[in-house]
């Protein structure tokens, strides 16, 4: 069907397809009752293991000596320009949704330097790329690593560094329980369910508490063999099916996807001046989108020895520079920087890479301090 | 599959020599330190670092004898004042060349009608000298030039060397002084006296934005197919490999899929205002 093509399309590029044996997903299923063992095997085994954890009421993603460090209760109301979280979750982990945190700060960190030059000597700078396990993506944030692969890696031009640091990542999904009120995966078609992409990927079952654990990769079966588990029963695995089926059934938002390319060709729509006056242009959005990709460069030169050094940084196409040929900004309105970057997401990205970059994780519409809608936008196009 | 260097990482390249354009244009010629020039095709571009100072795109205006490019920048920004104001013997870093460039095989056998505004005549250059070498194989070969003044036009003795090679050159300034006899106002306007026959023409056009526009709108109203026109759009360009997302307008990376583009792939987006 339409759905598994997309999700296959967006599988990384260079993602091992082998390493699965037996007959399906099923056979491989095993249950843990606790992430203790998990989180100590992954340190045992070189990784900074990177989980969702409470700070200043929101949730982060930070690196986590141990699983008691997780976000254990807690869950979230987001609504547009509004994020709140509330205790009453019990000992469940992943009642939340998305946090402003992504993998993005792991694929392509917010600074990095590229290239020192000194005299005629130019070098480039092959930072490290340290052994990370990020712990408690959802299926949203894998297809967002699926898009970045796209852009860094599909292109002419790719990126070595990134690989490098691509390559130190390994992935624990967990499959979404409870949708925020600004999620959408359902109408990107990339989620609820982490069906590629990962290494490892949880479903949280209550009573008794436990986790049943599928594997995506010869590095997660490796990992998950370790762990003192049991094989998954039929009623694990059909909670499990069960959590999944829940959240599509409780996404907070829609977006027709049907025809999105024609509807965004309406450069001249009303809209695009109601949305520039109510936007702050303040690059939240573009900051916490897991797949934004745009950036630029800073350069400095060392007062003591004359090096030059040039370092890239995360940008956004909302800033009036941003455009910027010969001293004018191409898009010097509000409203045509609000049109490039939402036809960019959601229909110039298909042109240029095959798939959208939009995955439907909400993110944009929570952080929004104006409370824009990306939903409400679409909707509202003719 | 990326054992490379990193697409952002430049080569150095040292300044063989300097010559001044205009008060705020000079003509780079640049040699690589290591190893030879890569070859380049009329109408691409390198990105040129100022170490310490920032990175710009620069059309590449020929290939010297010594085999560098030579590389004619405008003093308009830091990056470009910096780069301007580089001596013989100092080194910057160079990437590229990128970019799409002029389609010199669809222009063959017929008329061209090239057409350069200011520094546009920069990326035009190798594509004239590339026709002339190859004259019998194009039709009637001509080169509109304009210029804001006379003292500011670029190329002259080019100039003066393609009209006496067989192309019919004009040459428009804005701002005449007295000594000034030729031709006054928009390069548009020479679009009428020079002779092509609209149905076998092709036409190369550089320039300001609006007067690309013009220009390659009277080249249609005049009987040539908008897909026989091409123009080198101009947006801000920092990467160069489609990574840093600044220069996209609509679908197109402009570093990629241009900066040399079909006026009738273009022309319905160049109507839409900040796109």
């Amino acid at each position: 069907m339409g759905l598994s093509s997309l999700l296959s399309a967006r599988r990384p590029p260079y993602c091992e397809r082998e390493g699965r044996t037996g007959e399906g997903d099923a056979v491989d299923a095993v249950v843990i009752e606790t992430l203790e063992p998990l989180v100590a095997e992954l340190r045992a085994g070189g990784y900074a293991v990177v989980g969702p954890v409470v700070r200043e009421r929101v949730i982060r993603f930070e690196e986590i000596a141990s699983a008691d460090r997780l976000a254990r209760g807690w869950t979230d109301v987001q609504e547009p320009g509004r994020y709140r979280l509330t205790e009453g979750a019990g000992e469940m982990i992943f009642s939340f949704a998305a946090s402003p945190d992504s993998a993005k700060a792991y694929t392509q960190p917010p600074r990095q330097t590229l290239f020192r030059m000194r005299g005629e000597q130019i070098e480039e700078a092959e930072e490290d790329a340290p052994r990370v396990a990020l712990l408690g993506l959802r299926a949203c944030d894998l297809a967002a690593i699926a898009v970045q692969d796209r852009v860094f890696l599909g292109g002419r031009h790719p990126d070595p560094a990134y690989l490098r640091r691509r390559r130190a990542l390994l992935l624990i999904a967990v499959n979404c329980a409870v949708p925020g009120g600004t999620c959408f995966c359902v109408s990107m078609h990339t989620g609820p369910r982490a069906t590629t992409g990962f290494d490892l990927a949880l479903t949280e079952l209550a009573a008794p508490h436990r986790f049943v654990v599928e594997t995506g990769s010869e590095r997660g079966e490796r990992i998950a063999a370790a762990l003192p588990h049991r094989p998954a029963s039929a009623e694990d695995l059909a909670a499990s099916a069960e959590v999944s089926r829940n959240a599509a059934e409780h996404m907070g938002r829609h977006v027709e996807t049907e025809g999105i390319q024609e509807r965004l060709s309406a450069h001249d729509s009303p809209r695009w001046a109601q949305v520039g006056a109510r936007c702050l242009t303040c690059t939240n959005c573009t900051m916490v989108c897991p797949t934004c990709f745009c950036s630029t460069v800073e350069d400095a030169t060392s007062f003591t020895d004359g090096t030059a050094e040039r370092i890239e940084r995360w940008d956004s196409c909302f800033t009036l520079d941003f455009s910027e040929v010969n001293g004018t900004p191409v898009r010097g309105s509000n409203a045509g920087r609000y049109r490039q970057w939402l036809t960019h997401k959601f229909s110039t990205w298909i042109d240029q890479f095959g798939m959208s970059g939009c995955v439907g994780c909400g993110r944009c519409i929570t952080w929004c301090p104006v409370g824009i809608d990306v939903t409400e936008e679409l909707a509202n196009l003719p | 599959m990326t054992g490379g260097p990193h697409p952002m990482t430049p080569a150095p390249y040292r300044v063989r020599s300097r010559r001044p354009d205009r008060a705020d244009t000079v003509t780079l010629t640049l040699e690589p330190v290591r190893g030879d020039c890569p070859p380049f095709w009329p109408g691409q571009f390198t990105m040129l670092y100022a170490p310490g100072v920032g990175e710009i795109a620069v059309s590449i205006s020929g290939r010297a004898r010594s085999g560098g490019y030579t590389q004619t920048i405008r003093a308009v920004g830091a990056v470009s004042a910096a780069l301007c104001g580089k001596r013989p013997g100092d080194v910057v870093g160079l990437r590229g060349p990128y970019g799409q460039g002029w389609s010199l095989r669809a222009a063959a056998g017929l008329d061209v009608v090239v057409v350069a505004g200011g520094l546009g005549l920069a990326p035009l250059r190798p594509v004239v000298r590339a026709l002339l070498r190859d004259r019998p194989g194009y039709g009637r070969i001509s080169v509109i030039a304009g210029s804001r003044a006379p003292g500011l036009l670029l190329y002259s003795r080019d100039l003066a060397c393609w009209a006496r090679q067989g192309a019919d050159v004009r040459v428009t300034v804005d701002h005449p002084d007295h000594a000034w006899r030729g031709p006054v106002g928009l390069v548009t306007h020479l679009i009428d006296r020079i002779v092509f026959e609209p149905r076998r023409t092709y036409a190369f056009v550089c320039g300001p934005e609006v007067m690309m526009r013009t220009a390659a709108a009277e080249l249609v109203r005049r009987g040539v197919a908008p897909g026989r026109v091409e123009l080198s759009l101009e947006r801000n360009m920092k990467c160069a490999v489609a990574r840093c997302g600044h220069c996209q307008f609509g679908p197109l990376f402009v570093c990629e899929d241009g900066p040399v583009l079909r006026y009738d792939r273009v022309a319905p987006m160049l109507a839409v205002p900040e796109l």
